[in-house]
Formats: structure tokens, sequence, C-alpha cells
């Protein structure tokens, strides 16, 4: 069995920031009256001054960001997913990802991790919304650890980036890694007959998924995908070539996500055999995290059927490895 | 207050050319937004040859004072404001909104310089320079920052959020001027969807508001601007009453040539203002 973060994603996050202001970065970080959810509380009890909660102004809040950055500073900005992609989206791309100012925007409580709050909090459609946008960078880590180390890439990094949280600790898979590198995936198990491509917490259950696989004796790989823009598309490429056989896993929309990102590869460079794991396109319910996860279609059961039907449309179009 | 008379000559003598560079940059392009970027044409000669603390040779420079057009359709105003201050050649007026010129239909940062803060979408600039202010205090600069709203612009529900926050912060290096021209796109204001009593308004989100009965005359924004600068922890906006088109008969007030409704016009309007 996996073993879980014993922090979650925010309070890294959180330690991560101030972390960042002590090494010297100027940073800024920026709350719209979630503190308390975000963990940016955490950085604002320890850097007051670095500090502003602006209240329930999320799109005010992002236009001081982008005047803050205009001055050299490093804005964080901090609020639910759904919220910054959706509500203030147009102050994202008019006032940040448009003049390209150096804006870091931390979506919290993403895909189905504010659970019992239901649809209206949840947030399906974000990793397709940013990664829409022209120089945008997105990110979706799939533990603490990683969750650390991508907040202290992005702000090395000089540019708008969206970093996607979940509310809760989720199984560590990353951990053992050195750095986090912007535009890199990971091979995290080597398999031979089809690769499943995960993001998020969706990462540890493709590694549950390839035990099943295993016992039924399919040898699957499988490859964290945290960088969503800039996408490796080399680690895509190679899997298709070598492994013939491509099965995609996130936590978001079945539209304009990881799927959709890797399918516009495998399109231009290897077309492979594909099958996407993700939410139907549908709102959910109120229900725990991982309940929600198991209803909606992203269970380790439902990314098993999906490499067996890969594998079964590899055997139709006789793809040879 | 009064000011010396040969800066209030030379003002003027600096906005009828900016105003005359607004027509030909509009003429030239064949369309733009005339109505709008000639109500500020005074107001941005004012800021750009007397209040801005600027550098045209630096336009990066980190203690510099900063300007956020926020009703970015004023950009040919703006423009020839910069190029009369000596930001970029004349000859680049000829390229206003056309491919592969600097500038663009609505401010572009990353490509003409002096342009402090993109714009374009409505309602985004307050927010912007509440945030330039706010860097200013982080980094103990005394540079000041203003921002120009259109009235038809403060329909926006981000004004007001931005609105609210500033008095907070007691941000008095913040100084908004509001081009009070009375005239939007789609008609008037006051018919569109009122923005009155205005000055209520920002007084009661904590505001101090200065009122400028007329906006286009020099000595009153010099000693607008002068009196915003002297308000002490809190910020300060000028309501500048505006004519919309102003300088070109046919086009004031008129919300018809908020955009070029007929170009075949353009030439009698570059006439009316060479004249003046």
């Amino acid at each position: 069995m996996m073993t879980f973060e014993k922090i979650a994603m925010r309070d890294a996050f959180a330690q991560a920031a101030i972390e960042a202001l002590e090494a010297g970065v100027d940073l800024m970080v920026l709350d719209s009256d979630v503190s308390k959810s975000t963990r940016s509380t955490v950085f604002g009890k320890a850097h007051p001054e670095r500090f502003l909660n602006v209240g329930i102004a999320e799109a005010n809040m992002l236009g001081i960001a982008a005047g803050l950055a205009s001055a050299g500073m490093t804005p964080v900005v901090n609020s639910f997913a759904m919220l910054l992609a959706l509500r203030s989206l147009d102050q994202l791309r008019q006032s940040i990802a448009y003049p390209r100012l150096n804006v870091k925007v931390m979506g919290h409580y993403a895909g189905y991790s504010a659970g019992p709050e239901g649809p209206s909090h949840h947030a399906i459609e974000d990793i397709g919304i940013m990664r829409s946008i022209p120089n945008m960078t997105v990110l979706v880590p799939s533990d603490a650890a990683e969750a650390h180390q991508a907040f202290m890439a992005a702000v090395q990094f000089d540019g708008p980036v969206y970093l996607r949280l979940a509310r809760n600790p989720a199984p560590a898979v990353s951990s053992h890694r050195e750095q986090f590198v912007i535009g890199q995936g990971y091979e995290l198990r080597a398999g031979v007959d089809l690769t499943i491509v995960g993001t998020g917490v969706m990462v540890a259950r493709a590694l549950e998924a390839t035990d099943r696989l295993a016992a039924s004796g399919v040898s699957a790989r499988v490859v964290a995908m945290p960088s969503i823009k800039p996408l490796d598309a080399a680690i895509i490429e190679r899997a298709a070539r070598e492994t013939g056989g491509i099965v995609t896993a996130e936590e978001h929309n079945i539209y304009g996500g990881l799927g959709s990102a890797v399918a516009e590869v495998l399109g231009e460079t290897v077309p492979a055999p594909m099958q996407r794991v993700g939410i139907r396109d549908c709102y959910a319910e109120s229900g725990e995290w991982f309940e929600l996860l198991d209803q909606y279609g992203l269970s380790v059961d439902a990314i098993v059927a999906a490499a067996l039907q890969v594998m079964e449309r590899k055997d139709q179009v006789g793809v040879t490895r | 207050m009064s000011h010396d008379p040969d800066l209030i000559v030379e003002l003027q003598r600096q906005a009828k050319q900016v105003r005359q560079m607004v027509v030909e940059m509009i003429a030239a392009a064949g369309s733009g937004h005339p109505g709008g970027g000639l109500s500020a044409v005074e107001i941005l000669t004012v800021l750009y040859h007397h209040v801005l603390q600027v550098d045209p040779a630096r336009p990066d420079w980190p203690d510099r004072d900063r300007f956020v057009l926020s009703k970015g359709h004023g950009a040919a105003g703006w423009y020839a404001a910069l190029c009369t201050r000596g930001y970029f050649p004349r000859e680049w007026l000829g390229r206003f909104r056309q491919i592969g010129g600097k500038l663009v239909g609505h401010p572009d940062m990353r490509k003409a310089p002096g342009v402090d803060m993109s714009s374009g979408s409505l309602g985004q600039g307050l927010s912007a320079a509440i945030g330039m202010a706010l860097a200013a205090r982080y980094h103990a600069k005394d540079y000041r920052s203003y921002v120009l709203l259109g009235d038809g612009e403060i329909q926006e529900g981000q004004i007001w959020e931005a609105a609210m926050a500033a008095p907070h912060f007691q941000l008095d290096n913040l100084t908004a001027i509001l081009d009070l021209n009375g005239v939007q796109l789609d008609g008037n204001v006051a018919d569109i969807m009122p923005i009155d009593p205005v000055v209520d308004k920002w007084q009661a989100f904590g505001w101090h508001t200065i009122e400028c009965a007329d906006g286009h005359d020099i000595e009153q924004l010099l000693t607008a601007f002068d009196a915003a600068q002297a308000v002490k922890s809190r910020p300060a906006i000028i309501i500048a009453h505006t004519v919309k088109g102003k300088g070109v008969s046919f086009m004031e007030h008129q919300a018809t040539w908020h955009g070029v409704s007929d170009p075949d016009r353009l030439p009698a309007a570059l006439e009316e203002v060479t004249r003046l």
C-alpha cells in the first residue's frame, strides 16, 4: 500500500513560501479571504509585512499582483482553483499572461479535493483553461514533497505559473527525486506493454493499477507528468514508440487536460492506441475526495480497464513493439 | 494657487500637438477611438509634461512615477503624449494599429516604451496601480502611481473592489483621474447605466475627491494634481469633467465617435485640429 504524506500540499506550499522569502525572493503573498484554507495565513503570520488579504475580490487580487510584478516583485496569489481559473480569468489573461508578468497563481482545493463542498467548489476545468492561455506555465504536483519543489521551481522561473494543489494529504510518490524541473516528466516504473501517464493524485493510482496489471501479465510503464505546460513531449513520444499504447489519468474533465495534451503530441508524432481516464464531462456531488474519485471514473479499476482496452486495441490494429 | 503663466502656455502648446497627433494617428490607421482619446488630451499632457517624474531615456527607471491607462481604448492619447515627451520618434505614430508597428490598438507594455501596464479589457487598471503603489511602499521608494479611468469603465465591478481596497491600504501615493466625458460606446452614460452621484460614491469608499470643473483647462488640472499630491494617508481621485471628442466639432459629445463611425470624415477632423 501507499504511504500517505503527513502533510498536505497546501502546508508544503506555505512552508516553501516562507523558505523562498527567507532565501531572498522578493515575494508578496496575497489571499482573498481563504487564507486559513489555503494556509497562506501560515506565511502571513511568519511575515505579516509580506502578506496581503484583499477580501473576497479575486479580480482585484490578480490586478494588484500584476502591478506588484510590474515593479519587480514576485506576487503569489491564493484562492480556490475554480475561482482563479474562472472568476478572475480575464484579469489573469489581460493583466498577467498577456504582459508576461511574474505572478504565481496557486489553485487550491483543485479537482475533487474540496469534496463535500460540492461541484460549486470542485475544479475540473482549470488545467484545460490554463493550458490554453499563451505564456502560462501549468504545474500539477502529485504530493506534498513535489508541491514544495514545484513552488521553488516556480518562483525561480520568470513568468506566470499556475500551480494546482489538492486540499488533503495524498500518497507519497515523488519524494525520492532530487529536484523539480519545469517541462520534465518522470518514469516512475519501467514497463514494456503500455504506458500510463498520470498527473496529480492520479499518479499514485496509476502505480496501484500497474500492480494489478502485472498480476494479469501486463507490464505497464508509469510516467508522472507534473508539468502539463510545457509538456515533456519527448517522454510521451518515447513511451508510444517503445510500449505502443498510452493511458492518461487525471483528476480533470476529459476535455482539455492531460489526456488532450498527450493526444496532441501523439497525433503529431507517433499515433498509438490511447484511452483517457478522466471525468466524463459532468459535475459530481458532495462526497469525500477519494469517494468522488472512485465514483466518477477515476478509480484504480478504471485505469486497469482503460489499460486492458488499450491492449485490446493494440492487438486489433496490429501494433507491434 | 496660481501657476507660472509660461508653464501654462507651454502645456497648452503641447496639448495642441497631442490633440493633432491623436487625430493623425487615427486618420492614418483608418480606425481607433477618437472620442475617449481626445477627451483625455489635457490630462495626459499635464501628466507627461509636468506631473510625472519620468525619464524618456530610461523608460524602465525603477524609481519613475507610474501611469496606467485603465481606459485602454484611449491609447492614441497616451501614445501621443509619450511621443511629445520623447519616448519614441513621431514616425511610429504612422504605424498605430498596424502589423509590425509598436503602437498596438490597446496599450501593450512589452511593445511601446513608457507603457507601464497593458490594458484594453476595461476595469483592471486601478487594481494594477494599487499593486504599483504597494510595491513602492514595500521597496521604500517615493515614486507615485497614477491611473486614468473612463466614466463608462467604472460600471465594471472590479473598479469597486479596487476602490474599496486603496483607502484600506492608505495609499496616499496613488492618484486616480476620472475622465468624466459622459459618453460610452452605446450612448450617454446617464442613459446606459448611470454612475451618479459619482463624487459621493468615491467619497463613500474613502477616497479624497477633487473635482475639476473643466478637465481641458490646464490651470485647473495643475491645481487638481497639486491638491492630490498633498493628500495624506488615503488615495485621491480627480474627477475631471471633460468633453468626449474634444476639439473636433462633429465628434464632441457623440457616442457615434467613440470609435470611427465614418472614416471619410477623418480628413475634416484633421483639418479642424490643425487649425486650432
